[in-house]
């Protein structure tokens, strides 16, 4: 049949598919080499910007070429006319939203767009928020968009109602959306600022019920959404605290002044610096961690002279300034005292309520009450089991203690993948508690058995500390922060998985340590306590290393100080 | 149109409906030389759209059907060999009855009418309730149509897209590129959302500060005509229904665009609501309780995989839907919308029917849009017609008004061998496909119809007012008692492109058990109240008032087994009219059917091929054929220039 449509077969197809892309590839090759050579040799002129734009509008993710076209950009400004200089500019915005719709995900792109609007003297914001907005009608989740949407916003002064009204139909058209719940928590702060001695960063409780409602929908219509979740944490959440010095504690014995600071720190970094000043005069000392290493660190201590300790009068004061944190703490050392402290309470500042609270616990308790009913109907939705957690904890910590127990075990059942985290998480609020409980009781011992954990943490808090019982627990180590509580005298950490005791370093006042039934499997693992000068006692019965020969006589070489080591 | 064809095809086809052009376009596309016929003089049989004069002499010819006299047979008797034998065609359509037309917009006769047509036509049965005070009338709706006819001089559908919007529909093309990975190249369905396409509408007076509702007169509606595309059938598309899958695969859509149906109502203790489906609408949703959205997204997720979850329903295997919804703590108005609004089904229906249609609904969730439902813009007759350029596009000849008298049997093989059309001319064919209204009543002598019940309604507001008047809305008012049916509502906007601005068409559909009137008139009185000049007191004033109405009967061949029909040779297929419910499955099963029946080795509507692979026999030496290709493509284009397509065989064959 002669003129009946006849279709090309499929190797004809492939064909003319691979003979297009060798064409394609040789025309971007030599344009690629081209460029590099103009680059070389300085001839930054329009035919960069021609043979760029070839390249880019086919890969916009070339990053090399949008640095060139900035530089002929750049060379261009000092020798247009401002006539022609707009009409490259406009050239130049158009071809980018041609490349943003090759790749409306391209870091390059957005940045140069950034970067070219910065440059502009009569930037039209009006226009980039309407890019924005057509942008985020495509793909609402396109977190570059909603980047550049709030440089757009800021540099225009687009008020922040406007800006929420935005988000408010971003999330009516889907809520799973992480961009525009975020933006809403930096938009409402704006919109409702507290008064200055307020928290910062917080709501009024009016609002807030009212973004509690909306975030609770979402998470009754889809309790799997994390996004909602999320936000829902972060409305609860409290501002980050204020930087406080939570300890000082002075050793007369030790002659030596240690420091527990609210936030890790590398004092002696920038502008990071402690001032010391004994009876109101300053001294010049030389700061440290406890673990003698050098990296952010919550507590700090350095030696005193004899002269700041002598006994000729009834009591020294001294005083520690952190500058950066604008904050200071005093202690006096009383004449006759070995010891001087002064510290904040966990009880008094409610440290522990993890990262919720400070809201009334009316919203609290409130929440708790809808997580609950949400629990009821999905009696396996993890979001909702932790945030139960959560809430427990921001009301009230003990009270709530064993019925958080059985949330735990609930949610690692139906996520078993994250059980380890789940276990650590327990570990820690178990361990808060236990220093609730220990505050409470005003004593200096610590008691941690048979409480399953599987990490410490919070061992700042434990400066003052002299007994601690870490036995029957599933700890695989004694880590460096624990090196900060140097008034331990006796520690028990038998029958644990402890394979690595960096944190019994340095420990000027302990004398017992039990370390029976775990796996320390070679004698060299006991290195660290060689530093701990009044060690005398050591319990390691039932270790690996107890089957090795020779084991007693390698350990008496590596602590010859240690009276009775027990294997 | 040239008087004679071509006599020799390979399928010859008789009808224009959804089915027989599906199948036309098939056969086409598989290389067959395809003729197709239709007796009327528009495309779609019972399936087409028509403008509002259009309708009424639709209307008038199913009136004066009776007076046809029968002409005589002698005129092609005599072509017919002695080792044939005739089977003789219907000659007059009987598919539609008990017609009712009802007007209740004032039809003062000021108004300069230019369709006189359609205005002469006074047919017995129209009755007009209104009591006109000639008078007050005049002068009002003079006014009120002064104001309204400014700015209002865009022609209906004929008028050429300005490019405006054919930029616009490219970016639609590439959003739906973007969401849907499983498109091709170029097929894709054209989803027209409602800001791309009130930019493009005719600015027309704003008269939303005026408190008073709009009045549109009869003689409005009739200036408009060509502003309604009023649907003989009232479907929906769903959006991962068969039709859509169809329409993608076979490159169709090309020729029609959609707008998303954008509300699911319920009607509930005499309160139309509307229904949270989608995930966003249930978060957005004001009227129900959290715990109410959560057991709400709990069972549609459940229904999502509900046969990967066998224990959550085997024990209610036996019962029916309504009764397993009750087990399910979903809330009375829960149970209402899942069981009316989203399974669409009767209560009576079985828990796993019930469990199917309720996945069927929310497997087409999102894939457009937040509801499941598509509806052409221009109206569901677009859709054979698009078929049908296709058909043509591959090479098949069209004639309207072109009636077949008889098909000529060869009595020794006993299969069919031609047909002889009233012009007394003679076709040969290898296969023929018959829409069933043509086939005589001695063919069809033992086959029991169904019937199915339609009123098209008129209205000036919407059932349910909303932020924004252009909605798209679905309903289902269930039966009062059991044992009748649920009737289906949808209400079209007039950025549907079928109807004039500030109205709404409405469709009611459910299969009939009496008249179409006795059916409907119950549900149309709940929704509706009829429009007058006077005054009536304030709880009637919230409902939409109705402007016009008509209501018939159209038989039902859904279900009719081929054996049913006497003597057909094995080479005459059978298609059926339109069924009664909401998507289009029926027919598109029905034409993969019978195409694979007569073509068992030949894919069914494949997609076409991308132009440039086009080569053409006989050119090997210039693979390109520049020149043959772009005919091709301005044949395409052509024919999708114009909307109204008189014979889209015409483009190929001058």
């Amino acid at each position: 049949m002669h003129g009946r449509l006849k279709v090309k077969t499929s190797e004809e197809q492939a064909e003319a598919k691979r003979l297009e892309r060798e064409q394609k590839l040789k025309l971007y090759q030599s344009a690629t080499r081209t460029v590099f050579q103009k680059r070389q040799a300085g001839e930054l002129d329009e035919s960069v910007l021609e043979l760029t734009s070839q390249i880019l509008g086919a890969n916009p993710d070339f990053a090399t070429l949008w640095n060139c076209r900035r530089e002929v950009l750049q060379q261009l400004e000092a020798q247009k006319s401002p006539e022609e200089l707009a009409a490259l500019v406009k050239t130049e915005l158009g071809f980018l939203e041609s490349c943003l719709r090759v790749n409306p995900k391209s870091y390059g792109t957005w940045h140069h767009r950034c970067w070219l609007l910065g440059r502009l003297p009569e930037p039209n914001w009006a226009r980039e928020l309407e890019l924005c907005a057509r942008f985020l009608e495509v793909d609402e989740r396109n977190f570059h968009c909603w980047d550049y949407r709030r440089f757009v916003a800021a540099q225009a002064a687009v008020p922040p109602a406007e800006e929420l009204a935005f988000t408010d139909s971003l999330i009516t058209r889907n809520f799973s959306n992480y961009s525009s719940w975020h933006y809403r928590s930096c938009l409402l702060p704006q919109l409702h600022p507290q008064p200055d001695s307020g928290p910062q960063g917080r709501l009024p409780e009016d609002v807030l019920l009212k973004e509690l409602e909306l975030v609770q929908n979402a998470f009754f219509t889809d309790p799997n959404d994390q996004s909602a979740w999320f936000y829902h944490r972060w409305l609860l959440g409290r501002a980050d605290p204020q930087d406080a010095l939570r300890c000082l504690h002075v050793s007369r014995d030790e002659a030596c002044l240690t420091v527990s600071l609210s936030r890790p720190v590398l004092v002696g970094s920038g502008t990071e610096t402690l001032l010391l000043t004994v009876d109101k005069s300053p001294l010049a000392v030389e700061w440290r961690t406890p673990d003698g290493r050098t990296r952010p660190s919550h507590v700090w201590l350095c030696d005193l002279p004899a002269a700041s300790l002598n006994d000729q009068l009834p009591q020294h004061t001294f005083r520690v300034i952190w500058t950066a944190g604008d904050a200071q703490k005093e202690c006096v050392l009383l004449k006759g005292r070995q010891e001087g402290w002064c510290r904040d309470s966990a009880t008094d500042e409610q440290l522990f309520r993890c990262e919720l609270s400070v809201e009334k616990s009316t919203v609290l308790q409130s929440e708790l009450e809808s997580c609950k009913e949400l629990q009821e109907l999905e009696p396996e939705n993890k979001w909702c089991l932790l945030t139960i957690i959560l809430l427990m904890r921001a009301l009230d910590p003990l009270l709530y203690e064993k019925e958080t127990l059985q949330y735990f075990q609930t949610l690692k059942a139906v996520d078993p993948m994250r059980a380890a985290y789940l276990d650590d998480l327990r570990s820690k609020f178990l361990l808060e508690n236990s220093v609730l409980k220990m505050e409470y009781a005003e004593v200096r011992v610590l008691h941690l058995g048979h409480k399953d954990l599987t990490v410490l943490c919070h061992l700042e808090q434990l400066l003052l500390v002299t007994h601690l019982d870490l036995s029957h627990n599933r700890l695989r180590a004694l880590p460096p922060a624990l090196a900060a509580l140097r008034c331990l005298e006796v520690l028990q950490a038998n029958d644990n998985a402890i394979e690595s005791l960096d944190g019994v370093t340095s420990l000027p006042r302990l004398q017992e340590l039990s370390l029976c039934n775990n796996r320390l499997w070679q004698p060299t693992l006991l290195q660290p306590l060689a530093s701990c000068p009044r060690l005398a006692l050591l319990h390691l019965q039932g270790n690996p290393l107890c089957q090795a020969v020779g084991t007693s006589e390698h350990l008496a070489e590596l602590l010859p100080s240690v009276n009775s080591i027990l294997t | 149109m040239a008087d004679s064809l071509p006599t020799e095809f390979d399928v010859v086809i008789i009808g224009t409906g959804l089915p027989e052009s599906i199948l036309a376009a098939a056969c086409s596309r598989s290389g067959q030389r395809v003729l197709h016929l239709d007796s009327r003089s528009y495309y779609g049989g019972n399936w087409a759209s028509f403008s509002f004069s259009g309708l009424l002499s639709w209307l008038k010819e199913y009136q004066q059907n009776s007076d046809i006299a029968d002409e005589s047979t002698a005129s092609w008797q005599g072509l017919i060999h002695e080792t044939e034998e005739a089977i003789t065609l219907r000659k007059k359509d009987e598919t539609i009855q008990h017609i009712e037309v009802f007007c209740y917009a004032s039809q003062d006769m000021d108004d300069n009418i230019e369709e006189t047509d359609a205005l002469q036509k006074n047919p017995s049965s129209v009755i007009s309730s209104t009591t006109t005070k000639p008078l007050d009338s005049a002068c009002l709706s003079e006014e009120t149509h002064s104001l309204y006819a400014t700015g209002h001089e865009l022609p209906a559908k004929d008028t050429p897209k300005s490019d405006g919007e054919i930029s616009l529909e490219v970016t639609d093309v590439e959003d739906t590129l973007a969401k849907e990975k499983y498109c091709g190249d170029k097929t894709c369905i054209h989803t027209v959302s409602d800001g791309d396409k009130d930019e493009n509408k005719p600015i027309e007076e704003d008269n939303t500060d005026q408190p008073k509702r709009n009045k549109i007169t009869y003689s409005q509606i009739v200036k408009k005509s060509r502003r309604f595309n009023i649907d003989l059938v009232s479907k929906l598309l769903y959006s991962q229904g068969l039709l859509i899958d169809l329409l993608i695969k076979s490159n169709v859509s090309r020729y029609a665009e959609f707008k998303n149906v954008t509300r699911i109502l319920a009607f509930r203790e005499g309160k139309v609501e509307q229904v949270p489906c989608s995930r966003a609408d249930v978060f957005n949703s004001k009227e129900l309780t959290m715990v109410e959205k959560r057991i709400l997204m709990k069972f549609l997720t459940f229904c999502l995989d509900y046969e990967q979850h066998p224990d959550q329903y085997q024990a209610f295997v036996q019962c029916s839907f309504s009764e397993y919804l009750q087990t399910k703590k979903l809330t009375p108005n829960l149970q209402h919308f899942v069981l009316h609004s989203i399974a669409m089904t009767e209560s009576s229906c079985s828990t796993i029917d019930g469990l199917k249609a309720t996945k069927n609904f929310l497997r087409c969730l999102g894939r457009f849009g937040n509801t499941p439902f598509l509806f052409p813009l221009y109206g569901q007759g677009e859709i054979p017609q698009c078929f049908c350029r296709m058909c043509a596009v591959f090479g098949g000849i069209y004639c309207l008004r072109h009636k077949v008298q008889c098909l000529v049997v060869d009595k020794e093989s006993g299969r069919c061998k031609a047909i002889i059309d009233h012009l007394g001319q003679r076709i040969n064919a290898k296969y023929f496909i018959v829409e069933d209204s043509y086939l005589s009543e001695e063919t069809c002598s033992n086959v029991q119809y169904k019937q199915i019940s339609r009123a098209v309604l008129i209205t000036d507001q919407s059932i349910l007012k909303a932020d924004s008047d252009q909605q798209i809305s679905i309903l289902v008012v269930p039966p009062p008692e059991s044992g009748t049916c649920a009737v289906r509502v949808t209400e079209l906007c007039s950025s549907t492109m079928t109807c004039m601005k500030d109205t709404y068409l409405v469709h009611l559909t459910c299969s009939s058990s009496k008249t179409a009137r006795e059916d409907l008139e119950s549900v149309v009185k709940k929704l509706f109240t009829p429009f007058t000049e006077t005054e009536i007191d304030k709880e009637e004033l919230t409902k939409p008032r109705l402007l016009w109405a008509l209501y018939f009967n159209m038989r039902d061949s859904s279900g009719i087994s081929r054996s049913s029909y006497n003597g057909l040779p094995s080479n005459v297929y059978v298609c059926s009219g339109p069924d009664c419910g909401l998507g289009n499955e029926h027919a598109v099963k029905q034409a993969e059917t019978l195409f694979q029946e007569i073509f068992p080795s030949e894919e069914f509507c494949p997609p076409p091929p991308n132009p440039e692979d086009i080569i053409f026999d006989g050119d090997d030496k210039q693979p390109e054929a520049p020149g043959t290709n772009n005919i091709i493509m301005a044949k395409l284009d052509s024919s999708e220039g114009s909307k109204n397509l008189e014979s889209p065989g015409k483009h190929l064959q001058n």
